[in-house]
This record gives structure tokens, sequence and C-alpha cells, in this order.
């Protein structure tokens, strides 16, 4: 079983040199972590920021200076700066080649659920449907199953959708999984899981 | 006309009625017009629909003219950080329409631009969609999205000159510069008010011809999530 560091270093090998990458709030936030030295990409921040780098020390702090989860962060030598209306037009135009987000839910189908449970927490999708309706290819970390222990990994989304047929790949702690024309492939198993596991735990179609 | 005010009192006095619509630039607390705020909440003035891609904190930002219920919807992306926000609208009290964040955006940059609407692909099959035109091109279906015009813009940049020139610093330009275009009205708060002159032509962020009134403010620029490296 992969822990949140492990799920973050397995999609950090999916980063290729040179891309323009969009990391959402929480494990996807360590994936920066496991980027290897020997390739070079950009992470874009939708606040207004390509070239994002890493958090500050004390004296370096900047209250100008934040990416999308608010968290004070630093410039590179190759960051660049822009409105929240250029921002998009990068994620909504297709330039941005990757975006790794969490979720709530996702379907077979690569519907993804990650911004509302109604009646409890409403909190709005900030720029998740814009990332998952522009960006080249998206890779899902989420735990596989919920804490009651039922399949986060579904046949339908039971939650409001965040975006519809969205979601290329998704990592879990039980491995990686792309999202196929006819329901869910499995690609890599966790150590200490199995596709015995793995199948109790999903509720999507395995097409293995 | 003179664009220099000499506080943010003196700057909203004339262009505020309640009821009124306000787009408002900032990301989270960064490049929130402060000074504006704390004016708009001084002048009691209420029944504001506000669209800001953040709602603030319970104490600072938005927040403040939530605490004191002067608005009666705001038009966000998200609002995770304000629990006032959450209590008011689980209660009924505050009305919200959930933009995507690069829908606001766009909403406010088209409201500028005499554009009506556009379509995005942005929310298909989702419930923002509901309810609007849907339209296919070359195979992909898109949604229509109308534009967004505020009655004021408030905005807040780094530095800006007597005649409205504005330049925004780092992160902190996020939502400003569409925001500063929306309106019928613009009022920018600068951290420096320099003569006209001062700013190369060429590092210019906003023309003047967006901003109608500008005063120096002074700035808490409150950090909402302190994150330093190990």
């Amino acid at each position: 079983m992969w822990d949140r560091n492990q799920m973050a270093a397995r999609a950090a090998k999916e980063i290729k040199n040179g891309m323009y990458v969009n990391l959402g709030i929480g494990i996807p936030t360590l994936v920066s972590n496991f980027i290897p030295n020997d390739i070079n990409i950009t992470l874009q921040s939708e606040n207004g920021m390509l070239g994002m780098g890493p958090f500050p020390s004390k004296e370096n702090v900047d209250p100008d200076l934040i990416n999308a989860g608010k968290q004070t962060i630093t410039e590179l030598k190759k960051t660049s700066y822009f409105s929240s209306a250029d921002s998009f037009a990068m994620i909504r135009g297709g330039h941005i080649d990757m975006a790794i987000l969490g979720a709530m839910e996702v379907s077979e189908k690569g519907d993804l659920a990650n911004w509302m449970i109604p009646g409890k927490l409403v909190k709005g999708m900030g720029g998740a449907m814009d990332l998952v309706s522009g960006v080249k290819r998206v890779i899902v970390i989420m735990d596989h199953t919920n804490k009651k222990g039922e399949s986060k990994f579904l046949k339908k989304c039971s939650l409001p959708l965040t975006g519809k047929n969205v979601v290329n790949s998704v990592i879990t702690n039980l491995g990686m999984f792309d999202i196929a024309e006819k329901g869910v492939k499995v690609l890599e198993i966790a150590e200490g899981s199995s596709i015995e596991d793995i199948k109790k735990s999903t509720e999507a179609q395995i097409i293995n | 006309m003179k664009k220099v005010f000499h506080s943010a009192e003196q700057a909203i006095n004339g262009l505020i009625f309640d009821g009124m619509k306000i787009a408002a630039g900032g990301f989270g607390l960064c490049g929130i017009p402060e000074e504006l705020i704390t004016a708009l909440k001084l002048s009691g003035v209420n029944n504001l629909t506000i669209a800001s891609n953040n709602a603030g904190v319970d104490d600072f930002g938005i927040g403040l003219l939530l605490q004191s219920k002067q608005v009666k919807k705001m038009i966000s992306s998200y609002v995770g950080e304000n629990s006032e926000f959450m209590r008011q609208y689980l209660s009924g009290e505050l009305e919200i329409e959930f933009n995507p964040q690069g829908t606001l955006a766009e909403r406010m940059r088209a409201g500028g631009a005499g554009i009506p609407g556009f379509y995005t692909k942005t929310g298909v099959g989702t419930v923002i969609a509901e309810g609007k035109e849907h339209k296919d091109f070359n195979g992909q279906t898109y949604i229509l999205e109308e534009a967004f015009v505020a009655d004021l813009s408030i905005v807040k940049a780094w530095k800006g000159d007597e005649e409205g020139n504005l330049i925004y610093r780092k992160t902190a330009r996020n939502f400003n510069p569409v925001a500063a275009t929306c309106g019928k009205n613009c009022i920018a708060e600068v951290e420096e008010l320099v003569p006209v002159g001062s700013i190369d032509p060429d590092h210019i962020h906003t023309p003047g011809i967006f901003v109608n009134r500008i005063f120096l403010g002074n700035h808490e620029k409150r950090i909402e999530n302190m994150t330093l490296s190990e």
C-alpha cells in the first residue's frame, strides 16, 4: 500500500522534461518534492504565476507572492506573473500539459467530483472545473476508499461533478489506473496490495 | 477631471448606493483593496452583490462586509476560508453564485471589453451548465456564459500615477486588471502614488483610461497561510 508520499512520487514519474504542470491542493502539492533534478519543468499556479519556486525562508516571505492554496511561495529566475484572465487562457486554451488534482469520487468514465458535498461542505470549485476541461492530461490522486471503507472509484459519481469524462489516470494507495474506453485499466499495483484487493475495493468496472 | 483623492472614504463618495454591483480584485487576501472594503463597511451601504474570487476571512477582506451583513449575494469561485460566510449561506441569509475561477475572470474581462457573453467548455456536464445555452463547435460542446458588468470596481495596485496608470506586483495582480475594466467606475488604491512620467509606459499593466479615482492607501497585507521551507 502506498502512503501519501509514495502516491505523490508515483505521480511525479508521469511528469516529463519540458512540461508545464498545475498541481492541486493537498497530496498533489507533495508531487513537487519528487520531481527528478535532471528534468526541467515549469509549475503553473492559477492565481497568476508560471515558474513556482519552493516555500520561502522566514526572511524571504512576501505577502504579494502566494500560490493557489494561499501559501507563501518564492519565484525562480524564469518566473512570470500575469492576470487571472491570462492564467485561465493558458489553462482553458490547452497550453498546460498536465494537472494533478485530488478527488472525492471518480467514475469509470472519467467523471470527477471534488468540489461539493450538498448540505455539508460548500467551498467552491476554485479553478478545478477550468483545469479539468482545458488541460491536456488530468491525473487524480486520492485514497481508494473513504473512511467507512467504501469505494471512491465508482461506476457513477454520487456527488455534484467537477467535470464529465475528464480524468485520464488515477493514483490511489492501491495502485495506478488508466480510464480506458471500456472501464478502468490497472497499470500498476502498489507493494502489499493485489489485484484481488483492488477488485474488492473498486466499484468501477476493471477490465484487466 | 482630477483623479487623485485623499482617502478611501473620499474616493467612494457619490459612487455608492444600496443594491449596487461591485467587482473586487484580489485572490485570497493577496492584492485585495483593503481600504476600500473598510470604507464600504463604514459607509453602511447594503444589499450588495459582490463579484470576487474569494470572500476574505472572518475578520479581514470581504469578510468584514459579511460580518456587518451588507452583502446580499456573492459571485465567487472559492469561499472555504470563511466560517461566517458558511453560516450565513447555510442559514439562507446570503446568496452565493459559484463561478469556476476562469469563468469569473473571463466574465469580468468580457464585461470590460464590451463582449456580452462567451462560450466555454468549463462546467459542461455539471450543475454550472444547467439552464445555459449549449452549442457545439468542431465536435465539442460549450456553454454560453454572460459577461459581468459592475456599478463599481475596487482594485489594489502596487504603483499608480496621477493619470490612473497602474502596475501590480507579483501574484497580487490576479483579478485586479480584469476587475478594473468591468466597472462603470473604478477606484484604485495603491501603495505608491507617483507623478505622471515616473512609470515607464511599457511597464503599465492597467492603462489609466480604466481608472476613475485613485488614492494612496496604507495596507496591512495580511498573510493567510504562512508556509516556510524546512
